[in-house]
């Protein structure tokens, strides 16, 4: 470990010591009770820690993890990397992964929205994303449009910090729009209905294709240097980088520009960015097949959705009738505990495809599908739900490898996703 | 029927659009045919339907919809000419004379009903509800989420009476509003899908008497939304009909905790 002033030189052994003691009691990974003790000990470790590190922090409702990841690849291309990949975006998951960084190496962090004020305050980031702002745990977190001028005060006033921005959320972009430094990428928002009305003046935003603009004070969509392009990312010089990813669905792809773009803002070229990228197949266990063993081996496909957003985005990914689909959900104080975003997720896509309820609020997401017409079933077990939708699959003669096995989409929401992987890995899925 | 989703884009924070779908949803299973009008601030009010659904947003779209659907004047015309009102959260508050705008400061409901509402002084009601509601079918389960209190004018009844949670807020355990059509809650959920004889309600309030639906998916989740609430709820409503008055909170009557078999309304 590089040299720390004193308070921090105890306090980070401390917490890896503790993140040690709690893998060996089983209790996760450890990082964010080791940055937990690392914090209390020394309140301003999170700043020394990321001395000497030039950071990319990756912030939204929707891609964090991902796009973090995606970086992290990309950042590897060109030396040492610390990433917080576990997800744990809190001051206390960035102390516990810095705490553990190589001497000089980048940063890829994923920060929370609600925190990204604070951290880029400690951290003096090279390089912030803002991805996007949507509704998100309405029972717990700020409101969208406080979250985006908490954003807008947090890159105000800081003339070296370049901001990556996702010029097609509004929210964002007024946000974004206070820094010195931007690049606007065109990363989409399919979901438009927390932008309705102007973050700056509250009139009524119009849309028009994929522009959109204020007609009262005259906030717009801001020109892209980088959009989306076929199979192409397209620069506003004229050039065009193809690239493939490992990852499904065109939000990925977006992510991937974002990543690139925050890349490219921390020295690596571009080309190499996006190449790097093509490696990652699964972030966390999401889009991870697992194969159940059996007579007849079932496969699943793990997608996660938080919010009504992110289950728009999946409900566009997975196969086609009459391919079933397991949907689980959770309401625990991680996941929102008020579940009436379910209705604002167009689960009528679904229309033709059984499908299978389960988690924790299975309940409410069986009301929800009834009033969707879609046909559905309830299974309390999360593996024998998966199980079910197999056996319906076949029954309904969905697309497999060769008749030896099904596959079957399986969409959850936060804590279900973590549970569902679980349970399937302890009953011997790989 | 028509039912009109009012301001989606300013009103829809909470999953409240879905009282639309199940409004229109029960008349089709019924097979009679219902249609749900999505009415975007910026564009006129249908001025022509049957039930208006109003839901919850933040406070700035919250005092932009008051404005424009005062301004607009559709609504106020509707329920003069006999449409009904689901108002819910900022729907609520909206319909009333009075509310806290973002600033805190009063603004101009669009005077539907009776009642004011203004910032509450603790903390933000959050979490599950419970409401006995004898006239509107029953017990009500539902999730509330708000800041705000809300007094009743003299001319107005509660929709019913708070047995788990917060409601109103302002003493006396009432939760929401009916005054002629127009019926408000704190309730989210959306409150008709975790409550379809309150749906079958206004639904009756238009075209009179329903045959009953047969709902196992609804009467599975209230039944595992009261059983969760209940296990608190039956003990301190234990100890509150042991002593000598009634827990302001609690019911002393002994209100059934499974949903009854299509427990809607007798017509009325």
């Amino acid at each position: 470990m590089r040299h720390l002033p004193a308070r921090s030189a105890v306090a980070a052994p401390l917490g890896l010591a503790v993140a040690a003691a709690s893998r060996r009691l089983g209790r996760g990974s450890g990082s964010v009770i080791g940055g937990r003790v690392t914090l209390a000990l020394d309140p301003g470790a999170l700043r020394q820690l990321a001395g000497g590190h030039a950071l990319g922090l990756v912030s939204g409702t929707n891609g964090k993890t991902t796009t973090t990841r995606l970086l992290a690849s990309a950042l590897a291309t060109a030396g040492p990397v610390v990433s917080n990949q576990t997800g744990s975006n809190l001051p206390a998951g960035l102390v516990a992964a810095l705490a553990q960084a190589p001497a000089g190496a980048a940063g890829a962090l994923e920060v929370d929205e609600a925190w990204l004020g604070h951290v880029v305050e400690e951290v003096s980031p090279v390089a912030v994303a803002l991805l996007n702002l949507s509704r998100d745990q309405l029972d717990r977190v700020s409101e969208v449009r406080s979250l985006g001028a908490r954003w807008r005060a947090a890159v105000a006033g800081r003339p070296r910090l370049r901001v990556v921005a996702n010029c097609d959320d509004p929210i964002v972009a007024w946000a974004a729009s206070a820094a010195s430094q931007v690049t606007w990428v065109a990363a989409g928002q399919a979901w438009r209905l927390d932008a309705g009305g102007c973050p700056a003046c509250e009139a009524r935003i119009r849309f028009e294709g994929e522009d959109w603009s204020c007609p009262s004070c005259g906030l717009a969509r801001p020109r892209p240097e980088a959009w989306l392009e076929g199979e192409s990312l397209a620069l506003a010089g004229g050039g065009r980088i193809g690239f493939r990813l490992g990852l499904p669905g065109r939000f990925n792809r977006a992510n991937a520009a974002m990543a690139a773009v925050l890349a490219a803002a921390m020295g690596v070229e571009l080309d190499k960015a996006l190449e790097a990228m093509a490696t990652v197949g699964d972030v966390e266990g999401r889009y991870q097949v697992l194969t159940l063993a059996g007579p007849r081996p079932l496969r699943a496909r793990l997608l996660l959705a938080k919010n009504p957003a992110g289950w728009s985005e999946l409900l566009d990914l997975v196969s086609p009738p009459p391919a079933p689909v397991v949907l689980a959900i959770n309401a625990r104080v991680a996941d929102g505990r008020d579940p009436s975003w379910l209705w604002d997720v167009p689960f009528e896509r679904l229309a033709g495809r059984p499908a299978v309820a389960t988690g924790e609020r299975r309940r409410d997401l069986a009301v929800r599908l009834r009033y969707a017409d879609v046909c559905h079933q309830v299974v309390e077990d999360l593996v024998e739900a998966v199980r079910r939708a197999g056996a319906e699959g076949t029954s309904a003669g969905s697309p497999d490898d060769g008749g030896a096995s099904a596959t079957v989409d399986v969409i959850a929401n936060y804590t279900a996703f973590q549970d569902l992987r679980a349970a399937l890995l302890a009953r011997g899925a790989r | 029927m028509r039912v009109v989703d009012v301001f989606p884009d300013l009103l829809g924070t909470y999953g409240d659009g879905g009282n639309a779908v199940v409004l229109a949803q029960r008349l089709r299973w019924r097979g009679m045919g219902a249609e749900v009008v999505r009415a975007p601030s910026g564009s006129p009010v249908p001025a022509s339907a049957d039930i208006y659904c109003l839901g919850g947003g933040e406070d700035g779209p919250q005092a932009q919809a008051a404005a424009a659907l005062a301004e607009d004047g559709s609504l106020a015309r509707a329920v003069a000419g006999g449409a009904v009102v689901l108002a819910v959260c900022a729907g609520f508050q909206i319909v009333g004379a009075t509310f806290a705008g973002a600033d805190g400061r009063p603004r101009a409901g669009v005077g539907l009903i009776d009642v004011a509402s203004r910032r509450g002084t603790g903390r933000r009601a959050v979490g599950e509800i419970l409401v006995e509601a004898p006239e509107m079918g029953g017990l009500l389960t539902g999730y509330e989420n708000h800041g705000g209190v809300t007094e009743l004018g003299p001319g107005v009844a509660p929709l019913g009476r708070v047995l788990a949670g917060v409601g109103n807020g302002t003493g006396g355990a009432t939760e929401g509003a009916v005054a002629g059509r127009v019926v408000a809650t704190y309730l989210h959920g959306p409150v008709l899908a975790r409550n379809p004889a309150l749906a079958d309600h206004l639904l009756e309030m238009v075209v009179g008497p329903l045959p009953a639906l047969a709902d196992p998916d609804v009467e599975e989740l209230r039944s595992e939304r009261l059983a969760a609430l209940g296990r608190g709820w039956r003990r301190r409503q234990r100890t509150a009909s042991g002593g000598a008055g009634e827990g302001r909170r609690h019911g002393g009557r002994g209100v059934p905790l499974a949903p009854r078999r299509g427990d809607h309304l007798e017509a009325r």
